[in-house]
């Protein structure tokens, strides 16, 4: 064995791997068109929901014929691969390499938070319409991550404490996906639900992808609550939802779910088993309002499927975007003046049909709705209004510093009243 | 230093040869270069080239010269980046002490693994390794309140001193380059030839009176210690911290890095890391369906070029010579 020789070659093969990588660079380009990075998990355990977000961003990009603010946009995909490194490595890419003006989109809180940390160093606004992990608009809020047309997790849970109580509900468990998704939406309802002279008899928290809910299904029955809040996403919101039918439990307790439990990602594929599932959020599909109906028709038209969360979020995010750009002439290059007025712009022609601002801490102030499936005359399933919060904060309605002096939700914390 | 027996020949500078010493100094050279011409994202990711060559090259101490692959090595790194993450973001401690307990901690947490692992070889081994691995990530993955759960943990982790992409891609260039000379010097340590003789013949070591469990044990822990520089590194680099960075992924990632480069070639693993890295991002420029591209290049790789890139070159002038 000659070393040598192999130094010889590594020096070789390094420069061959420099010099392969030189074309890569890009010239900057002065003035042109806006460049948007968007992340979406096009592979991975949330490929499905991805492909989604990107479907909303198009649908946008269609409407408006490629134009934001008076530029042209050139929208940059990326895959994050549902993986955090992989989110933070194209998130560099983005900026780095392809200057793009914004970021805007990635799905699992991880990526989110690791991309967030990252624009927190270079100031590039990036958008999470998709990203709930609470903390963003609250303890460890960054200026230039800005949630348009998103949620933070318990800000929905916490209007449904509140119906939960007015239901005349004494008793309730929870059951949820461990993690902080999870936690934090739970937390909403167990605090105020608990605050309100309820009580929460029981939490079971289960690993993702869990396929038997059988051992939790049969504690649950003998616990004899009022009703049962479920924190599902994807599969597991499917399995769950079959299997607390199969149960025998759906004729016996109501179901409540977080709103991504019957979001018509998951919905799309049951059947009479999620009907009457009751769960809080800004967007329900089976609304009455104009605006909503013309949107589910078009997106329906076009795509083939009743929008879920996905699309309608990135599709009203790039309208938030774009409704701020219209301000400021497409100045995107000012950042600052670029982030303060998506800050201040409110935004009025979404699919929500009603006008939505963000509160001082990047978050949206929404009317949350109450919402049941029910079955559409073809004989698709989706979420219908029944009861409407108007203007609810992300705080509920505690005074901001104070609420954000208790400790973030987590299996350990959930806000819980000792009686 | 790692070698500690008596230097082999004396009258070498620091163990090589002087054109082997020259050459080395011309690819550290180049390699520093290459901030000038290459763009800042570019820098990025040939820092991360260089941060997981060493994760490479230590696996590669026990797949190349000890004949013991493991894939529990991306849990040793990672362990130490979660060290190194919690003690800034969360304990506020300086960068350096994080950086030494990283390091700490993953030297454990290997010489952990080694006393499970070492007795035995083959696919038990691999799969041992593979457990070993998994506990570590079902542990960062559960306790939330430590490692931040699904989330992770970030904090400003690299040093103010180190905030640009080239001040930091020096910093991991001179780190890899005593890394890899540390490594290099020790598989050619009068220990690392028992490690070689334990891999072609371990019943012959052990009846020449090696202590053959003992050598692997440090072997092993010696390579685990390597992996934690790499991933203390990693907390640097990303200042984040999740449990993909411990997930069998990671592991199999940088065993791929080392076969790409050659097994037991030791520096191929930069030229894998390089392979891998470069690919993962410019195939993926192209198509979502990037994975596949880089599942059929390994399957190339390994049809036509089954000792590794470095490998297949050196193998060509001997070729000639016949």
């Amino acid at each position: 064995m000659d070393r040598r020789r192999f130094l010889k070659t590594t020096t070789a093969a390094l420069t061959a791997a420099g010099v392969g990588a030189a074309p890569w660079r890009r010239a900057l380009a002065q003035a042109g068109p806006i460049k948007i990075g968007l992340l979406a998990p096009l592979t991975g355990v949330v490929a499905s929901g991805g492909k989604e977000m990107v479907e909303g961003v198009q649908f946008y990009l269609d409407q408006v014929k490629n134009e934001m603010g008076g530029r042209k946009v050139e929208l940059v995909i990326e895959d994050d691969a549902s993986n955090p490194d992989t989110a933070l490595q194209k998130a560099r890419r983005l900026v780095e390499q392809g200057n793009c003006h914004m970021l805007i989109g990635n799905l699992l809180a991880n990526t989110g938070l690791a991309v967030a940390n990252y624009v927190k160093g270079t100031a590039t606004p990036y958008f999470i319409p998709i990203i709930a992990a609470d903390d963003l608009t609250q303890r460890q809020r960054i200026k230039n991550v800005i949630r348009v047309a998103g949620y933070s997790a318990s800000a929905f849970t916490h209007p449904l404490g509140d119906w939960a109580l007015k239901q005349g509900y004494k008793k309730i468990a929870t059951v949820s996906q461990d993690y902080t998704f999870g936690h934090e939406q739970c937390g909403g309802l167990a605090q105020v639900f608990t605050e309100g002279g309820g009580e929460v008899v029981q939490q079971f928290w289960h690993p993702l992808n869990t396929a038997d809910f059988s051992p939790y299904l049969g504690q649950l029955a003998d616990l004899k609550v009022d009703a049962i809040f479920t924190m599902e996403t994807g599969a597991d919101a499917t399995r769950f939802i079959q299997q607390y039918a199969a149960f025998g439990l759906k004729a016996k307790t109501p179901l409540l779910a977080a709103m991504n439990g019957t979001d018509q990602s998951v919905i799309r594929t049951l059947g009479e088993e999620c009907e009457g599932i009751i769960s809080p959020a800004h967007f329900a599909e089976g609304s009455d309002n104009p605006v909503t109906q013309k949107f589910v028709r078009d997106y329906e038209a076009k795509y083939g499927k009743i929008p879920s969360l996905y699309g309608f979020s990135m599709y009203s995010g790039m309208m938030w975007i774009d409704a701020a750009l219209k301000k400021m002439g497409g100045k995107v290059e000012d950042r600052e003046a670029f982030i303060d007025t998506v800050l201040k712009t409110e935004l009025d022609g979404s699919p929500l049909g009603k006008s939505v601002k963000l509160d001082a801490y990047g978050n949206p102030i929404y009317d949350v709705y109450i919402r049941k499936v029910v079955k559409r005359a073809d004989g698709k399933f989706w979420n219908v209004p029944t009861t409407s919060y108007p203007s609810v904060s992300q705080f509920w309605k505690y005074d901001p510093v104070s609420y954000m002096k208790q400790p973030p939700y987590s299996r350990t914390f959930q806000g819980i009243k000792k009686a | 230093m790692m070698t500690v027996r008596a230097k082999s020949t004396p009258a070498r500078f620091a163990g090589m040869t002087g054109s082997a010493a020259l050459i080395a100094a011309i690819v550290v050279a180049a390699a520093a270069a290459l901030p000038s011409v290459l763009s800042n994202y570019q820098v990025g990711l040939a820092t991360e080239v260089l941060i997981f060559g060493i994760l490479a090259m230590s696996i590669d101490i026990l797949g190349g010269f000890a004949g013991r692959t493991s894939l529990g090595h991306g849990a040793i790194f990672g362990v130490s980046t979660y060290v190194v993450v919690y003690a800034t973001a969360q304990a506020g401690l300086p960068p350096a002490a994080a950086f030494a307990l990283g390091v700490l901690a993953a030297t454990l947490i290997a010489a952990i693994f080694a006393l499970l692992a070492v007795r035995t070889s083959g696919v038990y081994f691999l799969l041992l390794t593979l457990a070993l691995g998994m506990i570590v990530w079902g542990i960062c993955l559960r306790w939330t309140q430590v490692t931040g759960g699904e989330n992770g943990i970030r904090g400003d982790v690299r040093p103010a001193l180190l905030a640009t992409h080239s001040a930091f891609y020096w910093a991991v260039l001179a780190g890899a380059a005593m890394v890899a000379y540390a490594m290099w010097r020790f598989v050619r340590s009068p220990f690392g030839l028992t490690l070689r003789g334990i891999r072609d013949s371990e019943s012959r070591m052990r009846s020449l009176g090696y202590n053959v469990p003992l050598h692997l044990f440090i072997g092993f822990t010696v390579s685990g210690f390597f992996a934690g520089v790499a991933g203390a590194l990693y907390a640097m680099f990303n200042n984040f911290v999740s449990p993909s960075t411990v997930a069998l992924a990671q592991s199999v990632e940088g065993v791929l890095m080392m076969i790409a480069g050659g097994v037991g070639t030791l520096f191929g693993a930069f030229v894998g890391a390089a392979a891998i890295i470069a690919l993962e991002n410019v195939v993926s420029a192209y198509t979502e369906r990037w994975q596949t591209v880089l599942g059929i290049t390994f399957i190339l790789i390994m049809i036509f070029a089954p000792e590794g890139i470095i490998g297949k070159l050196r193998a060509i002038p001997t070729r000639k010579v016949r």
